[in-house]
């Protein structure tokens, strides 16, 4: 456990001095090695809690975060190989790439650190850490809309985090009523003495705390630097963002919801996550519809799944609750997945936008195919992890007489499939507006006329200039391919047989966010 | 108000009409934010706003014999009336030519509103976080609840802050005293947090702050300016 907090921290420094060839190696061995560990953890949590050094503490809730985490980490740093060292001869490479090698393993730490730690203080300043050094991995792309972006992100998430930092203040003077003037903050210790709260304090707590770690999560109305930093962050950074960042907040939130359901019984925290929950759903669902941007659109259905998981925990029934966890895990490799499909998509035709690329099957052998089935993945087809976890939520939903969110729920995700398969089918499935044989002669003006007859000049120019030259059949690097083939493979085994060790992590940590309940 | 129903010392009111005096300070340096035109000033009001707070501090800890607030006071103190704003001015230094001091930039044209919406709009903003935390019954053995009620309006009033001012230092400054809000908050509820997290709590500040530098350099290096009027491209 010690070495899972100390490994990516060692790998930032070693990246900041070490040569660019060093840091890749380490950075990828640090990835492995981490997701290692949180795999070793797995049967040992599945069976007690670990403590360690006082603040120090891994349950089944924190450890199903730091699966999701862990896998990622390793994911992208593998895929970072290939992002990297592609770039073409414009960009400058030493200090830049040196940066995003060591925000990345810094950014993972500290999303590592967050669940392992028991104390709420403590939690708050690992999350704040995550901010900042994420913020300015969204601004390592020298762009006008980078800089744009990671402003909008810094601001945005700091005030949302002041709000969580008066929150946990709040949770303190609760916990004071009942511990006494000085005493740790630990959660462990709030949700021992939970039945004595006073309830105003706690229940301001919990809507302090979910607006303000909800701001970072992305729920609607607090969602709007999400799709700014996504679609402007390298795609390294945005699958890290979407997959494992959110989801750590979503765990701050959980915590939260543990002392907040002991204190003052289940109704009032589920009703406020229902609230956020079906704000997200909904706004995220028609805003699927008609996105110009691929990563804008990944982005917006990652508001759209943090919205799913704020109305399983608000059902409440242990299905949902199963439900929720498996939802994080398989959430992380479908959309790490879907963002470096979109990645190589991105980099094999130079534009971000949805009209401008065409014929994503032809072009890439792998990453086309990933790519479609990481995007249905998404939209909980069957036979992948998030179509169970789906299933089981809803069930949870409609066993414990939730009707109308259910049915919310459903009618919502099954739009925002629509919404994602339209466009990505189009950009996958539609030929490049030129002949189906590779000609290669065929002028590129013409060719790009006619991608974008109807659109602005500028963007003709950017999809041309990068298209023509570029259009052999084939991957840009094997690098970027393994990464996303193991996470296919994992979305597959969470979908078709999840793994006993899962069930029990998964039983366990429904217990502690059902145990309170009176 | 309820206060007097708990078993504790009931505050002296010297004590509690110092300590309202310097909240109240702290709630009017929010509000001259409002209207400052110079980076300069800007910082340094944020420093006196850090100042008074550190000073409320020392004040709690003397009367209530809590010597874990002197350290916290020196700390904070040491870190955010001094070691940020100079963070800050180093790192804008050379940035913005127009002005009264070629150094430092000019922010004043930067108001969404007139100053005076601005500032009646802070007020009604101030007095709904005034009352409503005095209508929740919070209470503190500490210092009077009214303090509390302040420092909720404080960090109201930073919201609005960072809402109607488009430029960068003043919505960097509006984050960095939401922070200062919440510390005065956390000096009336929360006087007893272990030291350490208090130190974690500043040392994260520092971080953010250098961040909030970082970027306000790439938000000048490519805008030219410290307005945050043409950050309007991403949208949808």
């Amino acid at each position: 456990m010690l070495l899972l907090l100390t490994l990516p921290l060692a790998a930032a420094l070693i990246c900041l001095l070490a040569p660019l060839s060093v840091a890749r190696t380490v950075t990828a061995l640090s990835g492995a090695a981490s997701f290692a560990f949180v795999l070793v953890l797995v049967p040992a949590v599945a069976r007690h809690d670990i403590n360690f050094l006082r603040v120090l503490r891994v349950d089944a809730l924190s450890v199903v975060f730091m699966l999701a985490t862990g896998f990622l980490y390793a994911a992208v740093a593998v895929y970072s190989i290939g992002y990297l060292s592609g770039e073409g001869p414009g960009h400058a490479p030493g200090k830049r790439t040196r940066r995003l090698w060591a925000g990345l393993n810094l950014f993972a730490w500290a999303m590592l650190a967050a669940p392992m730690t028991s104390n709420l203080a403590l939690m708050w300043v690992a999350i704040e850490v995550t901010t900042v050094v994420s913020a300015l991995l969204v601004a390592v792309e020298d762009t006008d809309g980078a800089a744009e972006a990671a402003w909008k992100y810094v601001l945005l998430a700091s005030a949302g985090l002041g709000l969580a930092l008066l929150a946990t203040i709040f949770a303190y003077y609760a916990g004071a009523q009942v511990l006494g003037q000085s005493y740790d903050l630990g959660f462990t210790q709030l949700l021992a003495v939970a039945g004595r709260l006073p309830h105003a304090a706690v229940e301001l707590t919990f809507v302090l705390a979910v607006l303000g770690f909800g701001t970072k999560m992305g729920l609607v109305p607090v969602h709007t630097w999400l799709p700014d930093a996504h679609s402007e962050a390298p795609t390294p950074v945005s699958a890290l963002l979407s997959g494992s960042l959110l989801a750590v907040s979503f765990y701050a939130i959980l915590r939260f919801y543990q002392v907040t359901e002991a204190a003052v019984g289940p109704a009032f925290p589920r009703n406020v996550l229902l609230v956020f929950g079906v704000a997200s759903l909904l706004l995220s669902a028609m805003y699927l519809f008609g996105q110009r941007d691929v990563k804008r659109l990944l982005a917006y259905s990652s508001v759209e799944h943090m919205g799913i998981l704020a109305i399983g925990v608000s059902f409440g029934a242990p299905a949902a609750l199963a439900g929720v966890l498996l939802h994080v895990l398989a959430h992380a490799a479908a959309k790490g997945n879907a963002f470096m499909g979109a990645g190589v998509l991105v980099r094999k035709l130079g534009t971000k936008q949805i009209s401008a690329i065409r014929g994503g099957l032809d072009l890439l052998p792998w990453s086309g195919p990933l790519f479609l089935v990481a995007v249905f993945a998404l939209g909980a087809m069957p036979p992948f992890g998030l179509f169970r976890s789906e299933f089981e939520i809803v069930a949870g939903g409609l066993g414990s007489g939730s009707y109308v969110p259910a049915a919310i729920l459903i009618i919502a995700v099954t739009a925002a499939f629509f919404g994602l398969a339209g466009s990505v089918t189009r950009m996958l499935m539609l030929p490049l507006p030129r002949p189906q044989t590779p000609v290669p002669d065929r002028t590129p003006v013409a060719a790009g006329a006619r991608i974008e007859s109807g659109a602005a000049q500028r963007e003709t120019a950017i999809a041309t200039s990068t298209t023509a030259p570029a259009l052999a059949r084939g991957e840009p690097s094997a690098w970027m391919v393994v990464p996303v083939v193991a996470g296919a493979v994992a979305l597959l085994w969470l979908g078709v047989h999840p793994p006993a060790v899962l069930d029990q992590l998964f039983a366990r940590a429904v217990g502690l966010l059902s145990g309170g309940a009176s | 108000m309820s206060g007097v129903v708990a078993a504790t010392v009931a505050a002296p009111s010297a004590l509690a009409g110092g300590a309202n005096v310097i909240a109240v300070g702290v709630l009017l340096a929010e509000f001259g934010m409002f209207r400052q035109a110079l980076l300069r000033d800007q910082v340094r009001l944020y420093a006196a706003q850090s100042a008074l707070i550190s000073a409320l501090a020392i004040v709690v800890a003397a009367t209530r014999h809590l010597p874990d607030l002197y350290a916290l006071a020196a700390l904070s103190f040491a870190l955010k009336t001094v070691i940020v704003p100079v963070v800050l001015r180093r790192m804008l230094r050379g940035i913005g030519a127009i002005g009264s001091d070629p150094r430092w930039g000019d922010i004043a044209g930067s108001h969404a509103l007139s100053v005076a919406s601005a500032v009646l709009i802070a007020i009604a903003v101030a007095a709904f976080g005034f009352f409503t935390v005095a209508a929740l019954g919070l209470t503190s053995p500490v210092l009077p609840a009214t303090a509390l009620s302040i420092s909720v309006a404080v960090i109201l009033v930073a919201f609005v802050l960072m809402i109607v001012r488009r430029d960068v230092i003043s919505q960097a400054i509006g984050f960095l005293s939401l922070e200062n809000g919440v510390s005065l908050t956390a000096l009336v509820v929360a006087a007893g947090l272990p030291l350490i997290l208090e130190i974690a709590f500043l040392f994260d500040l520092l971080v953010a702050a250098v961040v909030f530098g970082l970027l306000i350099r790439v938000h000048h290096g490519r805008a030219e300016s410290m307005s945050t009027a043409d950050l309007t491209n991403l949208r949808g």
